[in-house]
């Protein structure tokens, strides 16, 4: 099995989510499975070629470095599960 | 006139001559519409902006001014933002969220005319084959076997659309494929979906799963249908880097019937062990429709077609970690209740825990893993090897000569709501196993419906085209359409 419990503790916290330590069984097993699944690709010979950053072949555009939007603090806050005072609000980051 | 067995395009023709009005049209869809919660097809309908669109369009249409789908009730996939209307990507943590804009694709469907129904069902974050991670509960198949109620899936992730068409419950709708996410629902539902070139449709406001592999596309009952609305979705779009500066063809003009001295390429890797045999028999068969309409059929050779797999699964939930981090319970959607004394970190976990869906959870802390420090060279800068691979294989077939491939869309037929073993991830991806290359090589794919199978359910078969050759691909694809004469449609149950 690729991913032990510690494995799978430490990249769910990595991506941000709390998975409770009884999960963390399945969770390895699941997640080994992929994994183990994906070791087909070290057949492929991939020696001397380019890994892919476009599928299609064009340069990105570039435009002017210049402000575009805004003027919508009301729009951009709308969503939010909690807004105050022209704030996002969230808790306490620093002490 | 029987408005619920209308084409877009005989419903345009109507229109355009007066013989129909927007207003009636999109009455029948919304009571159609209102008749169809046993099948979960839609999330959220919006009669009173059907009407009033409808009523617009009407006017434009008596004033002259009456662009493609103007005046066609069609319904969105749960994945674009329609402003003001309430779109989750049929998950629990954007439950709530009403955009403050509109996605490009949407924008454009509305400037030519269409009328919005409603929104879609869909996977969450159109991760799934079958529709069972949606937040709202699967969509299921007007579909059946014969003598048998099981229900069915629609296929996914674009299963809301798919059914919605199949079940006569809009005329098309849009839907976006990421690994196979509309050709797939498309051949389970007898219906026709294409996923254009990477590029051609913008991707501005729609909910991002892998930015790189994401597209958008329409379903509908006919290759003439999605030629006409994928004309009115696509086109460039500055807000979009990644959306192709090329102007945007007339597909539907490019749909002449005539495929003579086209060569069509029949891929041996394809042809994979537990193929149903009657799939196997419509395959032949396809191809000799299109030999007998003209065209060459050659055997191809896509040496890499069984590494596609592993590689979509390695770049789309690397990606989706990325793009699904944005999800953190301050700037909208779901937060989670804090316990006294919980900090930043306690937020963002509990609140994604409680909001992302078992799939979902899976695929962005596999992301999470093959983008992390050590694991980064070896799995994802090798999957990105093999995708230059992969894509390299397609290039060559075109480079000999091949016009287009022709190939199943799908393993099988659609399944059973819980026949799948969903317990192994890796048996739900096999699923994908015909669609996902075309992704990891950009190229334009449509699904068309082949037949039915000993249980009366409907198979599909996909054709591939070159990149930018749409209109191409979707005139080889109304030759086989028109070959195969598919006319089944299932018996109304719900």
């Amino acid at each position: 099995m690729s991913i032990d419990i510690d494995t799978a503790r430490r990249v769910a916290h990595l991506a941000r989510i709390r998975v409770e330590e009884e999960r963390l069984p399945h969770l390895a097993e699941q997640l080994s499975s992929v994994l183990d699944f994906m070791e087909q690709l070290n057949e492929v010979d991939v020696d001397g070629i380019e890994p892919m950053t476009s599928v299609t072949p064009m340069a990105l555009p570039r435009r002017k470095d210049g402000v575009t939007d805004g003027g919508i603090q009301d729009k951009v806050l709308a969503n939010a599960p909690d807004a105050r005072e022209g704030f996002f609000a969230v808790p306490k980051v620093v002490e | 006139m029987d408005l619920s067995t209308l084409t877009i395009a005989e419903a345009r023709d109507a229109l355009r001559k007066g013989e129909l009005t927007s207003v009636d049209l999109t009455d029948a869809y919304l009571t159609a519409a209102e008749a169809s919660d046993a099948l979960n097809a839609y999330t959220t309908k919006t009669p009173e902006q059907a009407r009033d669109m409808a009523a617009a369009a009407d006017a434009r249409i008596k004033a002259g001014d009456a662009p493609a789908m103007c005046g066609i009730p069609i319904g969105v996939k749960d994945l674009y933002a329609v402003e003001g209307v309430a779109t989750q990507a049929a998950s629990n943590i954007l439950a709530g969220f009403k955009p403050q804009y509109e996605s490009t694709v949407t924008g454009n469907l509305w400037s030519s005319g269409a009328v919005m129904l409603g929104k879609l069902n869909m996977d969450e974050f159109a991760m799934g084959s079958s529709n069972i991670t949606s937040a709202y509960g699967p969509a299921i198949s007007p579909w059946r076997r014969a003598g048998d109620e099981t229900p069915i899936t629609p296929g996914g992730s674009s299963g809301g659309s798919a059914a919605a068409v199949a079940a006569d419950l809009c005329l098309g709708a849009t839907a976006s494929d990421t690994g196979g996410s509309i050709r797939q629902p498309a051949a389970f539902t007898g219906t026709v979906g294409i996923k254009p070139t990477y590029g051609r449709c913008s991707r501005w406001g729609m909910v991002a799963f892998a930015s790189s592999l994401d597209q958008a596309g329409p379903v509908t009952k006919t290759v003439r249908d999605a030629a006409i609305m994928l004309g009115a979705m696509a086109g460039y779009d500055p807000k979009d880097s990644t959306s192709a500066n090329l102007p945007v063809p007339d597909f539907e003009a490019a749909l002449t019937g005539d495929i003579r001295g086209k060569t069509i390429g029949i891929p041996r890797e394809y042809r994979v062990e537990g193929m149903s045999e009657t799939l196997d028999t419509l395959w032949r068969e396809g191809a000799e429709m299109l030999r007998d309409a003209g065209a060459t059929i050659v055997d191809i050779s896509l040496p890499h077609t069984k590494y596609a797999l592993p590689t979509y699964y390695i770049i789309a939930p690397a990606e989706a970690s990325s793009n699904l981090s944005r999800y953190d319970g301050v700037k909208y959607g779901h937060r989670a209740t804090l316990a006294q004394g919980d900090g930043i970190t306690d937020m963002y976990e509990k609140t994604r825990a409680e909001g992302f869906g078992e799939e979902v959870q899976r695929r962005v802390m596999l992301g999470a893993y093959v983008l992390s420090a050590g694991f980064y060279d070896a799995y994802y800068v090798r999957a990105q090897k093999v995708r230059t691979l992969i894509k390299r294989d397609f290039e060559l077939a075109f480079g000999d000569g091949v016009d287009a491939i022709l190939a199943p869309a799908t393993p099988s037929a659609a399944w059973g709501l819980g026949e799948m073993q969903t317990d192994d991830p890796v048996q739900m991806y096999l699923e994908d196993v015909f669609t996902v290359p075309l992704n990891l090589a950009g190229l334009p794919g449509v699904s068309v419906p082949a037949g039915l199978n000993r249980q009366g359910l409907p198979l599909g078969l996909q054709l591939i085209g070159r990149p930018w050759e749409e209109g191409d691909l979707l005139n080889i694809a109304g030759a086989l359409e028109t070959a195969v004469g598919f006319t089944a449609k299932p018996e109304r149950w719900w």
